[in-house]
This record gives structure tokens, C-alpha cells and sequence, in this order.
């Protein structure tokens, strides 16, 4: 199986009483809060906290895109992502990825994503989701009603963008370009880089990339007790559409924490995931139901039948319910695992398993979790899980993965030096 | 109160009901927020003295076809065809809210087809300097006091009636909440002030003294769009404890002061 290493890149500094004084820590999260002097070291250790992953092993490095956001700093995942080509060599990276919709024209999208394919020689994952209704809609002011008909319409033309030999006119509902020629292009020309769409629970989104053969991705942040019925669901929609059980059709995202012993863990863990789940996830409910970013189908399939209570646990209204905000209903809850190494890896294999996942994308920092304590969670979750679980799934052909130039063919890119200080 | 007949036209191919009620010369009512789930004791008061005619605009209860429109054209062009199949070219006509924006462009675009014009707290500007309230970003238990000046009349508009379907009746209610962001998203502002001077029909600007969604001084605005224009000033009346939905709140004193300006 592939263990992907994810970053959120969380403002690791939001006040204690943050809940109480403030409503929300997406849309509308008061700019007082930011303080940019430190958001130098943060994104400089969270960088370096990403560098470090692909030197353990992880077999991808991946980011992601949020706007207006005290849990996300990577407005442009983008830009993280072209310094991280520059200093890793074979490790994946993953853009999960850029809201299509909210990039005029979409083509933008296709040439940096193809500039990140050609700098890392080969190793991105194109991620493409709709985006979450407070970037897509308030953030980024997007009409909700229009937001997935503009959403396939960017991919379409991105998609186009990439695959067509020749210069052409786009004629679609939303956008018009006279001459559609992107320079530069992917390395990961057959047919393209692969294409990865993180969704919620429905079921167009699954019936959309069985048909495009996508990988489905399911981000939540609670964990594999909450995320079972909805790949149960995945699953069971790729077995009416005649496909296989392949694990690599699926990723998801799980948060862990890994030390010496369990009491350990929960002493490292506990503040930070009180941090995320407590304080990051401080969402005003204002902000979760645009009208029209819930299709009806997946509406009246939320209220009509059982299959949809899976879909609708994937509603952002009801993830903001859902949660709990103390390290035992965390843990209890399966939104962090915690243990010794080996109690994790019974977990991991549980998951793997029980989920029928083959991309494993590992949330090792989380909330205000200290450069040294994800280090140390990365390297011990390398050293002592990763070999006791990497053998899974090896039956089958992980056909969404990058296919990078040969290491001969690849830039010799020179260390890093950091210039010694004048004084010294 | 007795039921409307019940017809239904075809807008870009997508069926729109149209209600019809009353006697007397005829009155189109284009609905606010939420449209027309139910018929309202309001448009009870104008059927006494009018006949009554209230097509639903796509996506609004009775109505689909909201998603066919993607440009502020489309919807103005759509509206010009209920107007017209509902049987309402050339007469008086009542917006509110939504409704009231798409009330203006007709008497703006397409002054023939507009006798008398009535709008009640109509969409279609904004103001940074005051700003008005986000409808599409409310917690449940906000939004009604948001749409009334006392909440429980909007809950009572969209309150399941006895017997309804379960499952359409909330989804016919988050269409009618869709259909109005896909036309007005963000902001509620079409540029509807490059128009206000085209109306010639005389206006009368109804404003809730309460309505805690558009400000009440918006009412100014719109009167000066319109100025004096053709048909002398534009006038402006407000209605003591009334919200956004005024009519919903205040149904008989919002009914009597339309029908005295329509005469």
C-alpha cells in the first residue's frame, strides 16, 4: 500500500479562548489573529516537515488548497509545491488539489500543474476537488448553484488542455478561449498526470470517477469508524458498475499518533488534537449549506434512504455536528489513532483493510503539534509502522500512481546550502 | 380562504405554475424569497378588488428550469416570457424582494408591458456603505427574524402542510433558496441602478420599517433610480412592523397600499 504524508499547514497559534471570542475560524476569522512574523517559521517549519517526510519514505508528500482559513495556509498548495520539487527526488507529490472553479480562466490550473510535472520530473498527483463551500462560495464568492457545472466544465478544458496536440477553441457554457495552447506541458503525457478528485459521500461524484477511472478520495477528518459506511458505499457503487476491487481506486485520510508506548502517544497528542478538532474546526454553521452546492439527487438521497445516511454524514452540516473535542471521544471516535507502533499498526492494517484503501494519506501533524513532535511522529511511524504495513494490497497494480523520468534522465538538482551568518 | 386555480405555462420548456385568483382587472405578483409554497391571506385582500395572477419564477415552488439560466440575461429574458404566457402583458404589476428586482428590469426593459408598478423591498442594488444581510449565510435559527419582522410568519410560509411529501417539500423549499442565489449570488446586486432610470411606469417603493435583510434606506435609492421620470416622482412608503417579507408580516395594510396606488 502507499503511505502518503499530508499537511494542512495549521495556524499553530489561535488563542485558548479563540471559541469563545471568535465565530468562526474559516470565512471570517479576524485578521488580528495573524500575525505574519510568525507565519515566517510556521510555513518554514512546516516546509521543512514535509522535506523530512520524503526522506523517511513516505512514498508522497501532499498539500492542499484553502482560502480564508486559520486551520490552511496554502491558499496556493501550488506554490508549496514547485519548492518542494526543488528539494526531494523521488517522492510523489500530491496537490489535493485546486478547486477548479475558482481559477479564471481554468487553464491557469493545467500550466502550473504542468510546470510542478516538469520541475519534480514527473511525480505530481493532480488532485481536483469541487472545493468546500467556505472557500468555494464565501471565500471565494462563487455561486453555489453554478459551482459543479462550472467545476466539470474547468476539468473538461484542463483536461483537453493537456491532451491536445494542437492549439483550439473552447467554446463552453462558462468559458471561452479563442486559443487554448498551454506551454509548458506534463511530463506525464499517457495520457496525462494522473488525476486524483477528493468528494464527500455522493454518489455522482463515485459514478463520475469510476467513469473517468479517478481515484475517489475521501478527506474527513474523523477517522475510519466515521469514513466506513461511505467507502462501504464507494465500494458497493463500483460493484454495480462492474468494477474491481482494486484498493488503489480509493484514498483516505487519517490522522495518527504514534510513540513508545500508548499513555506516551496520549501525552504527545493530546493538546494538539484538542487544538485541530477543538479550535480548527470552529466553523460557523452559516457558513456549511450554500443552496445549490448539495445536488437534489444527493438531497433527496440524504432524506429518501439508509444508503444515504452515508452520504449525508459527508454534508459539511453534519461534520460540523459531529464532532467531538476531547482526546478520549477523539481517540474513542477513531479520529486519531493512537498507540505504541505495534498497536498502530493493527490499526493501519485494520483500516486498510476494513476501508479497502490503498492510498493511506497520513495526517502525522495536526493542530499546534510542535516541529520536533511531528518529526518525531513521522520518523517513528517510518521506522517502526510503515514496514509492517507496506506489504498490503501488494496483489494489486496501483495504476493511478506518477510515472516519473527514469532517475537517469532526471536534473541533478545541488543540496541546499545555507549560507553561514555574517558573524560567525 | 378559498384555493387559486391552478394552471401551469412552459418557460424554456420547463413547466411554471401560474396561479390565478379574483376578479376585477388584472394584477401579476412576482413572490419574494422562499416564493409562493402556499397561498397568503395578501393576495386574498388584492382578489377582492383585482384578479390575481402570481406565476412562480423558475426554481420557485410550481416551477423548474433555474438551472437552464446562467446569465442575468437569461433570467430577465425567462421572466419576460411568464409575464407574457401568464397573461400579464401590459398590467399592473407587484414584486417583492427577488420578485421586485425582476418587477423593475420588465418595467425598465420593457416599459409596454408594465401598467403600474409596485416593489416591495426589491433586490437588484447594493450599498458598501450599508451593506446588506446575507440571506444564503444563516444559521436556522436566525433566518426567519431575518425574513420577518416577527419570524413565525416565515416559518408558517414553510411549515409542510398537512399531508405533503416528506421528501419533496424540503427540496422544493432549497430550490426555491437555490434559484434565488443563482440569480442574485453574492451580493444581490445585478447592476439594477444602470436601469432604474428606463422605468416609466408609475412606481410606488414599499419598504418594511424592519426589514432587517435590505436596508429600508435602499427605498431612497431606488426612488431616485426611477426619478421623476414620465409619470411624476416615484413614491415611497414604509410599513410600520413590517421585515423584508412585508407582506407576510403586514398583510392587509402592505394590500391596501398597493391597491391605492394602482387605483
Amino acid at each position: 500500500m502507499k503511505l502518503m504524508w499530508f499537511h494542512l499547514m495549521p495556524y499553530t497559534e489561535l488563542p485558548d479562548d479563540f471559541n469563545q471570542k471568535h465565530p468562526s475560524v474559516w470565512v471570517d476569522i479576524h485578521s488580528s489573529l495573524f500575525d505574519p512574523k510568525r507565519a515566517h517559521h510556521m510555513y518554514n517549519d512546516f516546509m521543512d516537515e514535509l522535506e523530512y517526510a520524503a526522506e523517511l519514505g513516505y512514498d508522497a508528500i501532499c498539500v492542499n488548497e484553502h482560502h480564508s482559513n486559520g486551520y490552511g495556509l496554502m491558499p496556493s498548495p501550488n506554490l508549496i509545491a514547485s519548492s518542494l520539487a526543488r528539494r526531494t527526488t523521488d517522492t510523489a507529490l500530491c496537490v489535493m488539489g485546486n478547486s477548479l472553479a475558482l481559477y479564471n480562466p481554468p487553464t491557469r490550473v493545467a500550466e502550473e500543474f504542468a510546470m510542478i510535472d516538469c520541475i519534480s520530473g514527473g511525480r505530481l498527483i493532480a488532485g481536483f476537488p469541487v472545493g468546500s463551500p467556505m472557500d468555494t462560495c464565501y471565500a471565494y464568492g462563487q455561486n453555489p448553484s453554478l459551482l459543479r457545472e462550472r467545476y466539470y466544465e474547468a476539468h473538461d478544458l484542463v483536461k483537453k488542455a493537456w491532451t491536445e496536440k494542437d492549439t483550439f477553441a473552447f467554446s463552453g457554457r462558462y468559458n471561452q478561449q479563442r486559443y487554448v495552447n498551454i506551454w509548458p506541458r506534463p511530463i506525464q503525457n499517457d495520457p496525462h498526470p494522473p488525476i486524483w478528485i477528493p468528494g464527500g459521500g455522493s454518489v455522482e461524484t463515485w459514478r463520475w470517477c469510476a467513469e473517468m477511472d479517478y481515484v475517489y478520495c475521501y478527506l474527513s477528518y474523523y477517522g475510519y469508524k466515521a469514513g466506513l459506511a461511505t467507502m462501504q458505499g464507494f465500494w458497493n457503487e463500483m460493484e454495480k458498475l462492474g468494477k474491481d476491487r482494486n484498493p488503489y481506486r480509493a484514498g483516505f485520510l487519517q490522522f495518527v499518533g504514534v510513540a513508545e508506548s500508548r499513555q506516551q502517544a496520549l501525552d504527545l497528542y493530546t493538546e494538539p488534537a484538542e487544538y485541530f478538532y477543538g479550535r480548527c474546526l470552529h466553523v460557523d454553521a452559516r457558513f456549511a449549506t450554500p443552496p445549490g452546492y448539495t445536488t437534489e439527487a444527493t438531497q433527496r438521497a440524504g432524506i429518501e434512504s439508509m444508503v444515504a445516511k452515508a452520504a449525508n454524514t459527508a454534508s459539511y452540516s453534519n461534520k460540523l455536528s459531529l464532532k467531538a473535542t476531547n482526546m478520549k471521544d477523539i481517540v474513542d471516535g477513531g479520529y486519531v489513532i493512537i498507540g505504541s507502533p505495534d498497536e498502530v499498526v493493527e490499526q493501519i492494517r485494520h483500516v486498510a483493510k476494513s476501508l479497502n484503501v490503498g492510498h493511506l494519506m497520513l495526517l502525522l501533524q495536526y493542530g499546534n503539534m510542535s516541529k520536533d513532535t511531528t518529526k518525531y511522529n513521522s520518523r517513528l511511524f517510518a521506522e517502526k509502522v510503515m514496514p509492517k504495513v507496506k506489504d498490503l494490497f501488494g496483489e494489486w497494480e496501483d495504476k493511478w500512481w506518477p510515472k516519473p523520468l527514469a532517475k537517469d534522465q532526471r536534473a541533478a538538482v545541488p543540496a541546499f546550502r545555507p549560507q553561514p551568518v555574517a558573524a560567525e | 380562504m378559498s384555493q387559486p386555480v391552478t394552471t401551469t405555462v412552459e418557460v424554456n420548456g420547463f413547466p411554471c405554475r401560474v396561479w390565478t385568483k379574483g376578479n376585477g382587472p388584472k394584477l401579476g405578483f412576482l413572490a419574494g424569497l422562499g416564493g409562493l409554497p402556499r397561498w397568503l391571506p395578501f393576495l386574498d385582500k388584492l382578489a377582492e378588488t383585482r384578479t390575481v395572477i402570481a406565476p412562480s419564477l423558475p426554481g420557485y415552488p410550481g416551477a423548474t428550469g433555474h438551472t437552464e439560466l446562467d446569465s442575468h440575461l437569461d433570467w430577465v429574458l425567462a421572466v419576460r416570457q411568464l409575464i407574457d404566457k401568464a397573461g400579464l402583458a401590459g398590467a399592473d404589476l407587484v414584486g417583492a424582494s427577488v420578485g421586485g428586482a425582476f418587477a423593475a428590469e420588465m418595467a425598465a426593459i420593457f416599459p409596454a408591458h408594465v401598467g403600474r408598478l409596485v416593489l416591495i423591498a426589491p433586490f437588484g442594488l447594493f450599498d458598501d456603505q450599508e451593506p446588506a444581510a446575507d440571506p444564503w449565510a444563516q444559521r436556522r435559527d436566525v433566518l426567519p427574524g431575518l425574513m420577518c419582522a416577527d419570524g413565525s410568519k416565515w416559518t408558517a410560509l414553510v411549515t409542510p402542510p398537512e399531508g405533503a411529501n416528506s421528501v419533496e417539500w424540503p427540496i422544493e423549499m432549497s430550490r426555491a433558496s437555490e434559484a434565488a442565489a443563482r440569480a442574485f449570488w453574492p451580493l444581490g446586486n445585478t447592476r439594477l441602478e444602470k436601469r432604474l432610470g428606463l422605468i416609466a411606469a408609475p412606481t410606488l417603493v414599499l419598504w418594511g420599517d424592519r426589514d432587517s435583510l435590505l436596508p429600508p434606506s435602499y427605498a431612497q435609492k431606488f426612488a431616485a433610480g426611477i426619478g421623476g421620470g414620465i409619470n411624476g416622482a416615484t413614491r415611497v412608503e414604509t410599513v410600520p412592523e413590517a421585515g423584508h417579507l412585508a407582506y407576510l408580516d403586514q398583510p392587509d395594510a402592505v394590500a391596501r397600499a398597493v391597491l391605492t396606488h394602482l387605483g
